[in-house]
């Protein structure tokens, strides 16, 4: 018989989000039967394992940013990355801050819980899922590349573990303002909060709708292009 | 390479007379649209509709021939065909979606299907992108320019514009003039500087005028769906068909606008790199084939 090959381990872990990320998981329901039998261990995350010792991982699915304030969060985050292999800030919480970059204290029952992170600010990420949450297509094909070991596929998400200070308003910096945006309306079909709208062919960004999940600049043609994958995708 | 990969390349033009005189060219993109409604090969399509500022196209989801036809024809400007995918998913409900996309545009839609971060249902639902041939664009008010400043004629009498032969050309019921492109530059977009694709070489079926004559579209097949519903119209007879070397000018002006363009964005994308500023594009030097697509 041949050697089994070991199943990755992975855990979930839920920081200060909303289990939007989660549930996302969950809708791929139709890989997600042999996904679970057949691929991948689920070894460690509330609402999915009853176990408390959180065990080694390979690939540690972080979800929420983190609160300063409140050390029990501060404390698993140092102990996942300890005992994970991969740390992937999962969703924009954990990898843009996303709309508890606006959170600033002041409520009942803990007034003092202030100040809200992306992870990467606390611990090494290694790779980025943005979202919010992110698609059930895009966490499909990251877990099938990380099972298939194809790194090529990740790489963006490798890149983007570094983009944290993320806003709407990165359109008009990091495009518009930089000469490259062509008025394709990508970032405004990609708005999970339809924040954007396009005016004479340039993106414009209601910033009281923006919740800074980064999506937007993430989706842009002119940000980042992936040419070789795109063309392996269309058989051309 | 400089024009993409291509399972197969011919001059092509719609058998439908109501599209021949509607559409751009050969009406390519109108009546495989058509003829993919009728067949329900896709239950609508995104195109640049008319809004009620003249010659200001806004996108729209087209679910009859008639709204088809009335998108029908090119506007040099702004159409942010890719912001209604999703509407068109969500609102409208629509399972296979075709849409039509300048090269660009084409960029951001196949950018979301490899990596769908925060679009969930969209990237599936792609049943058929029509690509055009693109060598710049126009914001609005350079339009106004041309046809009101340049030519001296009033916006609401323009019925046809077109790139041609080194001009600029715009057709009113009883007139036709013309402006030489030299009196264009300056005034395109300039994101279209850094843009490395002129034939759509991402689209499933690609066309475009140039490489052929008067009232024909040179097509480009290249993915396996497009190769499938261009091979369907064609023996259905909604497309006829002739082989490129029959034609004039043929594939050679193509290839050489084509490696124009690349060549020009190349120099600025160095250019760029050299000050420091962003460009999405692998440097030159990384690349094998500086004239390829990425
Ligand atoms: C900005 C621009 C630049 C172009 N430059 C070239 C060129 O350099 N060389 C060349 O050979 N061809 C160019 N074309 C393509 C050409 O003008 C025709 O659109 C193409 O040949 C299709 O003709 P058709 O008769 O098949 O299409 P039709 O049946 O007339 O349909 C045209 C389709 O294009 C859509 N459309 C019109 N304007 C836009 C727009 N601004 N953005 C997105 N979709 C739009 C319409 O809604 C319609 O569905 C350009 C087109 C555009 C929009
Ligand atoms: S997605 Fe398109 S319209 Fe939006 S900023 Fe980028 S280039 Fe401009
Ligand atoms: S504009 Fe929309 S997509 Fe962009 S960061 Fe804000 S909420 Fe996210
Ligand atoms: S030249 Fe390129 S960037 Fe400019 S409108 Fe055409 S396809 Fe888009």
């Amino acid at each position: 018989m041949a050697e089994e090959k070991a199943k990755p381990r992975i855990g979930y872990i839920h920081l200060s989000g909303c289990t939007g990320d989660g549930m996302s998981l969950t809708e791929n329901y139709d890989i997600l039967a042999p996904l679970l039998t057949d691929m991948v261990d689920i070894v460690y995350g509330q609402t999915l394992v009853d176990l408390w010792e959180m065990p080694e991982m390979d690939i540690a699915l972080v979800e929420g940013s983190v609160c300063l304030q409140d050390e029990h969060s501060l404390h698993e985050l140092k102990e996942v990355r300890e005992k994970a292999g991969l740390v992937v800030a999962f969703g924009s919480c954990a990898a843009t801050g996303c709309f508890t970059r606006y959170s600033r204290g002041g409520q009942q029952a803990q007034p003092n819980h202030e100040s809200f992170v992306p992870i990467a600010d606390l611990v090494k990420v290694d790779l980025a899922i943005p979202g919010c949450p992110p698609s059930p297509e895009i966490i499909a094909k990251t877990v099938v590349a990380v099972l298939n070991g194809d790194m090529d596929y990740l790489q963006p998400m490798m890149d983007l573990a570094g983009y944290t200070e993320a806003c709407g308003c990165d359109l008009q910096l990091k495009v518009v303002n930089q000469a490259l945006c062509i008025g394709c309306g990508t970032c405004a079909m990609a708005c999970q909060t339809r924040a954007v709208s396009m005016t004479n062919g340039r993106p414009e960004v209601n910033s009281d709708r923006c919740i800074k999940c980064g999506v937007c600049y993430v989706q842009c043609p002119r940000s980042w292009w992936p040419a070789e994958r795109i063309n392996k995708d269309l058989g051309l | 390479m400089v024009l993409g990969t291509y399972k197969e390349v011919v001059a092509a033009r719609s058998t439908d007379k109501q599209i021949q005189k509607l559409a751009q060219d050969g009406g390519i993109v109108s009546g495989l649209f058509c003829y993919a409604l009728d067949e329900g090969l896709i239950d609508g399509a995104v195109v640049a509709g008319p809004s009620d500022v003249m010659w200001k196209p806004e996108p729209m989801v087209a679910m009859s021939s008639d709204e088809i036809l009335a998108a029908a024809g090119t506007k040099y400007t702004f159409s942010p065909n890719v912001w209604m995918l999703k509407k068109a998913v969500r609102q409208y409900g629509l399972e296979k979606l075709g849409t039509v996309a300048i090269p660009c545009q084409s960029m951001g839609i196949r950018k979301m299907q490899s990596y769908p971060f925060g679009v969930k249902n969209v990237a599936s639902k792609i049943a058929l992108m029509l690509g055009i041939f693109c060598m710049e664009n126009f914001p609005y008010e350079s339009l106004r320019t041309f046809i009101s400043e340049k030519a001296g004629v009033d916006f609401d009498l323009v019925e046809k514009m077109d790139i041609g032969k080194g001009k600029f050309w715009i057709e009113t019921a009883d007139q036709t003039l013309s402006i030489p492109l030299k009196e264009t530059h300056g005034y395109e977009q300039n994101g279209c500087k850094v843009c490395l694709d002129y034939v759509a070489e991402l689209a499933d079926v690609s066309t475009g005028s140039v490489g052929t004559p008067d009232g024909w579209s040179t097509v480009f097949v290249r993915t396996d769906a497009g190769e499938t519903i261009f091979k369907q119209a064609v023996e259905a007879g909604v497309i006829e068909t002739k082989p490129m070397d029959n034609v004039k000018p043929g594939l050679g002006l193509l290839e050489k606008l084509a490696t124009d363009k690349k060549t020009k964005a190349m120099k600025v994308i160095d250019e760029r790199k050299a000050m420091g500023l962003p460009v999405p594009f692998k440097g030159s030097a990384e690349k094998e084939d500086p004239l390829a697509n990425v």
